[in-house]
């Protein structure tokens, strides 16, 4: 469903002045996304394209979940996988009853997650909410060890290693959907996306939304007014495990089959990673993350080993520079754009990109040289980069993509600072001009 | 008797690991507030180091240069990443440490392959010191053992009684103050973070021959590590010796019992079903929940943990 990553900049859940005006703008981010989950299927029909839709449905519900903690509620889950995987797993209990001969509309089972998730969110939330920033994120990541170790010791529930496998063709087949076809489980997915995507958004527009961001600002004022703050996170942290139980058990019925990893600390660290790459500013920050970082995931980790470094750089370069994510550098532009002050960015812009370019040029060299040279030792052959013959083992072959690097980040020291200079006075002319 | 005797030992052995692991961890998140998630992956670097140094020039070189070479690391580190992110607030701090240790954990594997390196115990102390129940207790370790308790006390003794020591307590609390008083508080937490990181690569150099030097390492320590500075208390070093011995004995010990907990319960009058998923697990199956479930409770309960001095 990446028909999401339209939403505007304008409906932005963080400033307050902006929901009433969001209307108008929000109807036809809903739209769009709803057209383009139409439209994607018959644009990428191939059976590797639709179960990258698949894996891109599922990730957006995951991190729109995430980001009702990390970005609305300034919370950090370390361990948010869990309530994922234990939504999965629950999800894939009720298949096994299903493929057993209980009569129940296997398109529905999505629910069983939403409870699994939101059952395993009670305890661990109770013993989470009561505290807020570092300490609540340690006591995530106890809790995500703690889920893991109890995972792995029970077999009998959670199949040890081999997991837990169903098969999603049996069970009443409700709207005619009985997944004979491919397509039809994009279709279940992208509709249970967009629900709890439409869900989600809904409770940002709540009291209890509100209050989340309240408490995430500033917990001590909201005390003052008379709520209590470690109510309002238990709260949002519920359903944040609700959500991602839901998620998670669009992965059992995509997959058909749950294991430990899906619980695990990796899966909570490329939630985070997505998250915070589209940036957790905005509603639609975890939509583009999503997209982007299952994309890099699926189509990079076709073509190369390295994928993995990559969105462990980029994350790391987002933290550096660009706090906001990628939402967030949309939403700083949109009102220059809207003053239109936009085209006196432009030179300082361009000048940046051959900078740029050389950096990526110079960073995915090496990148790529250091794992064929991996690959080589282990016995592969080196193959063919951009067309050109690699010898890893050559030390003068690291000399360009060296070069190329130092070259960029020379370059990128010298411009970026008139480039921000630029953008912060095109920002505070753009202040300035529309109020 | 025996038994109990070498299970002590190896969870004492654990436990300084841990300590030497943590001590450096403590420093960091006490003095600084930064939740350093690359810690561990401080501790393998320096096992890797160690392994290619001791390789080319012996172990002995490796103990001083590749703690030396981590310290290093984090200087540059603190100063060129963490400084930066730091007006960006503590969880960009800390999100930086983490993709930090996800780069690391990327990159170590590029180097030194996906599997162990056979980085081994030096000959000088492969040999056995004494012999209990029919089991040689390595020298190593005890070599070990008198390293962890050097690290102690030289860090207590260098916190409680040296100039350095006092200025680091007093930014630790009044960070301010202290810059008033003319003393450049960034840099102290740029060497405490140096210092810290070096005490995980010494760690990593002598913990990664007696358990494996694999790129796996850094992720089956890190969680514990944390384990150990919260139970610790953040910012106490006795604290953190405390914890880090507790966890090593708990863990070695309970690996050991392989009683069903389903027994042991309705021994002392609680009724699991003996054959259900629950009461056929043992308690060796249970011991990796245990930190965890101490790390949890105590955070929800007592956040300040054993001895610590700030709360978040």
């Amino acid at each position: 469903m990446p028909g999401e990553t339209q939403l505007p900049a304008s409906v932005s859940v963080r400033p307050a002045r902006r929901i009433g005006r969001g209307g108008r703008g929000a109807a036809l981010a809903w739209g769009g996304a709803i057209a383009i989950a139409l439209i994607a299927p018959h644009l990428f029909a191939s059976g590797f394209g639709l179960s990258l839709l698949c894996r891109m449905a599922i990730a957006i519900v995951f991190a729109l979940s995430f980001n009702m903690l990390l970005g609305q509620g300034g919370m950090l889950d370390f361990g948010h996988a869990v309530f994922f995987g234990l939504g999965g797993f629950a999800t894939m209990h009720l298949l096994k009853l299903v493929d057993g001969g209980l009569a129940l509309p296997v398109v529905l089972l999505p629910l069983a997650g939403a409870l699994g998730g939101a059952l395993a969110a009670l305890p661990a939330g109770w013993l989470a909410t009561r505290r807020e920033g570092t300490s609540f994120a340690m006591i995530t990541l106890g809790i995500a060890e703690l889920a893991v170790a109890l995972v792995v010791m029970i077999p009998q529930w959670f199949g040890g290693e081999e997991g837990v496998s169903g098969d999603r063709s049996g069970g009443v087949a409700l709207f005619g959907f009985d997944f004979g076809s491919a397509v039809q489980i994009y279709y279940v997915l992208a509709a249970w996306a967009l629900l709890a995507a439409a869900l989600m958004w809904g409770v940002t527009r709540t009291p209890l939304g509100r209050l989340a961001n309240a408490v995430r600002d500033n917990p001590l004022r909201v005390d003052f007014l008379g709520y209590d703050p470690a109510r309002i996170r238990f709260l949002t942290f519920l359903l944040a495990g609700l959500f991602a139980g839901v998620a998670g058990g669009m992965q059992a019925l995509n997959d058909e089959i749950m294991t430990v990893s899906n619980i695990g600390s990796a899966a909570s660290g490329a939630v985070l990673l997505m998250t915070y790459i589209g940036g957790v500013g905005t509603f639609s920050g975890p939509v583009i993350g999503a997209v982007l970082v299952t994309l890099l995931q699926v189509a990079l980790g076709t073509v190369t080993d390295a994928w993995q470094l990559y969105s462990g750089l980029i994350f790391v370069a987002m933290v550096l520079w660009a706090p906001g994510g990628i939402s967030g550098i949309v939403q700083s532009h949109a009102p220059i754009l809207r003053a239109g002050r936009g085209a006196r960015l432009l030179g300082p812009y361009l000048a940046l990109l051959p900078a740029v370019g050389l950096t990526l040029a110079g960073t995915v060299g090496l990148a790529e040289l250091a794992y064929r040279l991996q690959a080589v030792r282990g016995g592969a052959r080196a193959g063919r980069l951009f067309g050109l013959a690699v010898a890893p083992t050559d030390p003068w072959q690291w000399l360009l993509p060296l070069a190329l690097f130092v070259l960029g980040a020379w370059l990128l020291s010298r411009l970026a600072p008139p480039a921000r200079a630029a953008w912060q006075e095109a920002a505070a002319q753009a202040a300035r001009g529309v109020s | 008797m025996q038994e109990i005797l070498l299970v002590l030992l190896n969870g004492l052995v654990y436990g300084l690991l841990l300590f030497m692991l943590s001590s450096g961890l403590t420093l960091i998140v006490g003095m600084m507030g930064v939740l350093n998630f690359a810690h561990a992956s401080f501790y393998m670097l320096g096992a890797y180091f160690a392994y290619t140094i001791s390789v080319g020039i012996g172990f002995w070189p490796a103990l001083v240069i590749a703690p030396l070479l981590v310290g290093v690391l984090g200087v540059v580190v603190e100063r060129y990443g963490l400084r930066a992110v730091h007006r960006n607030g503590k969880l960009a701090e800390l999100l930086f440490t983490v993709g930090l240790a996800f780069i690391i954990g990327e990159v170590v594997p590029l180097i030194w392959g996906r599997t162990a390196v056979p980085y081994r115990v030096p000959a000088a102390l492969d040999f056995p010191a004494f012999t209990l129940g029919g089991i040689n207790y390595q020298a190593y370790r005890l070599f070990m053992m008198a390293v962890s308790v050097a690290i102690f006390a030289g860090l207590y003794a260098a916190l409680a009684r040296t100039r350095l020591g006092l200025v680091i307590r007093a930014a630790l609390t009044h960070p301010e103050m202290v810059a008033m008083l003319g003393h450049n508080v960034p840099r102290v937490f740029t060497l405490v973070f140096g210092a810290g990181c070096a005490l995980a690569g010494l760690a990593g150099v002598i913990g990664g021959n007696v358990f494996t030097t694999t790129p796996g390492m850094a992720e089956a320590l890190g969680a514990i590590v944390f384990a150990v500075v919260i139970m610790g208390g953040l910012g106490s070093i006795p604290g953190a010796l405390i914890a880090s011995l507790a966890i090593g004995f708990i863990q070695t010990a309970s690996v050991t019992l392989d009683a069903p907990l389903g027994a042991v319960l309705g021994r002392i009058g609680l009724p699991l079903d003996p054959h259900g998923a629950l009461g056929q697990l043992t308690i060796a199956h249970a011991a990796p929940a245990v930190p965890y479930l101490m790390l949890v409770l105590l955070l929800a309960l007592n956040p300040r943990g054993l001895m610590g001095a700030r709360a978040d």
